[in-house]
């Protein structure tokens, strides 16, 4: 195995990564975004070549990999004996300095505070480490625990030990358990791992541009709540729902629901925590009137991007500005992926142009109703 | 399936102290005991008030033209007509659906070729239309009430006429409800063919997108230049004119029209110009109903100037600051065609794309008729009819047969008939008529009963529920849906619940009118709760911040004028002025249909 030495290829900006099979889904996804113009929280992916230095490192013959394929699918001690050792070293054991300081690199250009400070770890930012899976479908993604999401992580020591956490995850028992049923081989096993400054929003959630309910492409449906996202992911809230049309901007539903948690980030290390949602913010809608239009319209240009409909989870920063042109500017996105449940549906044209107008009433008369 | 929930038609008991209301009404209005295997609503939209007995024959002609238009002379294929009863003083009615597949497809070979023809011929046929409609309108306003002199002229026997005055009491009646009659039919002419372009173009914008609102599909169809926007035009100009003529001190909040009118006439040509242009903009401009024309208190701009005068002030006041400008027609049309080519983009292939432009295409040559229809027959002609018939009324007043010419609108037209025949043998024998004493007391009776009437609420429907209402014309017209249903099944104490006319949310405090004569009451930014609104109300609209009503559906004149303002409209709730009080706060939701009471 070549050591792929220092350089870039290691860590790339989300700006520059491109390549699913190096920076994975997500990494790649975000990378997308913003080459389109999309407010993404910054960041940087460790690519799978850092993910291939690390294993050659612990690893360098191969010896331990190939214990792992060799492991029979139902022997579940077995399994949970070797991974644990795997995971250990891939979490603990000796790193190549390359890659850490390639991490090291890119976590304090991060953002804008004074890269020096950073390096002291006088000043730290606050990044979510996420695993970025290089297999396109999502079922083998979540069954190959590749889901792993650390938030808050904080100086550069931190950030390198999450993500070798995320890399460790590869070696969980399921994981194992899941490849081994399906004899994939171990030597195609990778990771990339996306780390992106944290955000810790006004109000977050999700957004389909076409509606889940009925698959209409004409509107844009928003859920939101208080805070963070994951208040909405985990179901610990009922969230506020939106739809906006595409074609006359009018927010034609608006189903403020009590939200009775509230998900929230604090900084400087003290993480997220969940509390009861202070009163008078608990029946308030979440979201004012331009920040729904705002964010439908950044909906749409994703959509129109990708040229079709997009599932988009996004934040809303802190701001205090009412012009809806400031608004626009607090909207980041924190994913998008195609909406696929209407779009792998095949549906009944609504109608099909007749001999002669009228004709259309014709039949409608003719019909029983 | 039946489901319980709606009280069955025989189990309605009398309202008590109004248990004789059955007097008011012709027999073949009564419920009868097989109508308990169908599902019938209350007419809301028509008929939020209980009828004074003459006032049925706004139902009566009306639905037997209907029908003969569907059933009979274009032969719908899936319906014949609607049948209606009246039960407290309230209309119900039920469509009767043609079922039998054989029937269906026997009738639509006959439909095809008709209706063709009409939609084929529209814009032409729609011409020589406006030529009966305007024909109709000068027969009934020639129409004379006899005034029964103490002797004929001498024309009349010298010119061999032979026919003396109180003949043409009756016949003069009879031609007074023919052309009424008459009217209807023009009037279901070409409606329901009209409403079956919006139908098919509705259906397809719901299939293509299924969260699109009928207000949304409403403001592609929308005509511009529509003869509703008329009256309300001609007021903004009267108001621009009165400060051009510097007579605008005259038109103060307040104001009342006949001590303007006198106040006019001693300002010189200024004020001379001014009688005359109001003079031009009356006829045909301010024959505009308050209501809809179902109710003989429905009067025009013309019967009273109120409605009018209250506009008025508030746009003399911003004409004088230069801020009344035209309708801004180009971007109106250019808002239309940016939504329609916005949804039509949004459309996956090119064949829908082109049943798309087909289906708009029909509804845009059909709207002018189906806008502009209103204002010959539900307001210009109907407002004339009932101005008629009260003519007639002031007659028998002036025969002692009863105290007003209002009266008479508690008598059905078959009692009219037999009052004049009473009032005709009393001036040729030269007695007086016996109808005083008979009529008086039932009179009474009824304006005591319509009061004891008005307080009852009836059930929106009755009778089994259908097990799936989908029939595109009922909800396009009255708005009932199966999710309507059930909202009606399951109702919120403190949420009114109507048709989503015109978008948006506000908060304000309810000014309830239950009619126009009550219009001066009206402060700024309040929200107007009222039985029924329309064009003539449009004025009002100026100092609204919302609008609530009874009746009224989608593409209802206040729906399409609330949305030209830009302001929240909830119409068709059938009871909102029951449940709502004057000085109740209230959030009209416009997006969702409901208004919420709030304290």
């Amino acid at each position: 195995m070549t050591d792929p030495g220092l350089g870039p290829g290691f860590a790339v900006t989300l700006a520059e990564a491109r390549d699913a099979a190096v920076v994975g889904g997500k990494g790649a996804s975000l990378g997308e975004l913003t080459r389109a113009g999309v407010a993404v929280p910054p960041g940087f992916v460790v690519t799978v070549d850092a993910f291939a230095a690390a294993m050659a490192a612990v690893d360098p013959s191969g010896a331990l990999r190939a214990e792992v394929e060799a492991l029979p699918a139902d022997d579940l001690d077995a399994i949970a004996a070797v991974t644990a050792r795997v995971r250990a070293l891939v979490a603990d054991g000796p790193m190549p300095d390359s890659v850490a300081s390639a991490v090291t690199y890119s976590y304090v250009n991060l953002g804008t505070g004074d890269r020096a400070q950073k390096l002291l770890i006088l000043v730290n930012t606050d990044v979510a480490v996420r695993s970025s899976a290089t297999v396109e479908d999502s079922a083998d993604a979540s069954f190959a625990g590749l889901q792993d999401t650390y938030l808050g992580v904080s100086g550069a020591p931190e950030v390198l030990e999450h993500v070798r956490r995320c890399w460790a995850s590869l070696y969980n028992d399921e994981s194992v358990a899941y490849r081994r049923r399906l004899r994939l081989p171990e030597a195609g096993v990778s990771m990339a791992v996306v780390v992106q400054t944290m955000v810790a929003p006004r109000a977050a959630g999700v957004m389909f541009t076409r509606s889940p309910v009925t698959g209409d492409r004409s509107v844009v449906a928003i859920e939101a709540t208080w805070g963070l996202g994951s208040a909405l992911v985990s179901g610990d809230v009922t969230p506020d729902a939106f739809i906006i049309s595409k074609v006359t901007g009018e927010i034609t539903t608006r189903r403020v629901s009590p939200k009775i948690k509230i998900h929230r980030y604090l900084s400087n290390g003290r993480g997220v925590t969940v509390s009861d949602t202070p009163t008078p913010l608990r029946d308030a809608a979440s979201l004012t009137d331009d920040e729904i239009r705002a964010l439908a319209a950044i909906g749409r240009q994703v959509e129109a991007h990708y040229g079709a409909a997009q599932d988009i989870e996004w934040a809303v920063l802190d701001g205090g500005a009412a012009d809806s042109a400031a608004t626009a500017d607090r909207v980041v996105l924190l994913q998008s992926r195609p909406e696929t449940v209407w779009s792998a549906r095949e549906q009944a044209p609504a109608g099909a142009p007749r001999p002669r107008p009228a004709d259309h009433v014709l039949a409608l008369f003719g019909k029983p109703l | 399936m039946e489901q319980a929930g709606f009280p069955l038609p025989s189990q309605i008991a009398d309202v008590p102290g109004a248990e004789n209301w059955r007097s008011m009404y012709r027999y073949f209005t009564r419920f009868q005991p097989d109508d308990d295997k169908r599902f019938w609503f209350y007419n809301s939209m028509h008929f939020p008030e209980p009828m004074p007995a003459f006032d049925t024959i706004t139902g009566e002609v009306p639905y037997q033209a209907i029908g003969a238009n569907t059933a009979r002379l274009f032969v719908f294929p899936t319906t014949l007509g609607i049948e209606h009863r009246i039960v407290n003083g309230r209309v119900y009615i039920t469509a009767n659906p043609v079922l039998d597949p054989a029937e269906i497809e026997r009738r639509a070979a006959e439909f095809g070729p008709r209706a063709g023809y009409y939609f084929e011929n529209w814009d032409s046929l729609y011409e020589g239309w406006k030529d009966r409609l305007r024909a109709l309108i000068a027969e009934i306003e020639s129409i004379e009430v006899p005034s029964l002199p103490e002797w004929e002229a001498a024309e009349v026997v010298f010119g061999s006429v032979g026919v003396a005055q109180n003949h043409y009491l009756q016949e003069n009646f009879h031609r007074v409800l023919a052309l009424y009659s008459k009217m209807w039919h023009h009037h279901t002419e070409m409606l329901m063919l009209g409403y079956g372009a919006y139908v098919v173009f509705f259906q397809f914008c719901q299939q293509a997108f299924p969260e699109i609102s009928d207000q949304t599909v409403g403001r592609m169809v929308a005509g511009i230049d529509v003869i509703m926007y008329r009256p309300d035009d001609e007021l903004r100009g009267l108001a621009v004119l009165a400060v051009e003529l510097g007579v605008d001190d005259l038109f103060t909040e307040g104001c009342v029209a006949a001590d303007v009118l006198a106040a006019l006439e001693s300002r010189g040509s200024a004020g001379e110009q001014w009688l005359d242009a109001l003079g031009k903009a009356r006829d045909p401009w301010f024959h505009v109903s308050s209501g809809d024309g179902f109710y003989h208190h429905h009067l025009s701009w013309n019967d009273d100037l109120t409605v009018p005068f209250t506009a008025l002030p508030g746009y003399v006041a911003a004409a004088r600051g230069g801020g009344i400008r035209p309708r801004p027609t180009d971007r109106l049309i250019a808002e239309r065609e940016r939504i329609a080519s916005g949804y039509r983009e949004l459309l996956s292939t090119d064949d829908e794309k082109a049943a798309f432009d087909q289906m708009l295409g029909l509804c845009r040559l059909v709207f002018p008729f189906v806008e502009d229809h209103k204002f010959y027959c539900e307001h210009w002609f109907t407002t004339r009819f009932f101005q008629k018939v009260k003519a007639f009324g002031a007659l028998l007043a002036r025969s002692d047969v009863i105290d007003s010419a209002d009266d008479v609108f508690h008598l059905h037209h078959t009692e009219v008939d037999e009052a004049l025949a009473d009032v005709s043998l009393a001036w040729a024998a030269g007695s007086p008529p016996l109808g005083g004493p008979h009529f008086r007391p039932i009179i009474a009776e009824r304006k005591r009963m319509l009061k004891v009437l008005e307080d009852w609420s009836p059930p929106p429907a009755l009778g089994p529920v259908p097990e799936a209402l989908n029939d595109p014309a009922v909800r396009m017209l009255w708005g009932i849906t199966s999710e309507r249903i059930a909202a009606w099944l399951n109702p919120d104490p403190d949420e009114v619940v109507g048709v989503a006319a015109s978008a948006g949310v506000v908060e304000g405090i309810a000014r309830v009118l239950r009619d126009v004569s009550e219009i001066s009451s009206l402060r700024e930014g309040e929200i107007l709760v009222v039985p029924v609104t329309a064009p003539s109300w449009a004025p009002v609209f100026a100092k609204i911040r919302a609008a609530v009503s009874d009746i009224g559906g989608s593409m209802s004149h206040a729906a399409i004028v609330a949305r030209e303002y830009g302001m929240p409209a909830v119409v068709g709730c059938g009871d909102a002025t029951k449940r709502i009080r004057t000085g109740d706060r209230v959030r009209v939701d416009g997006d969702r249909g409901t208004v919420r009471v709030l304290e």
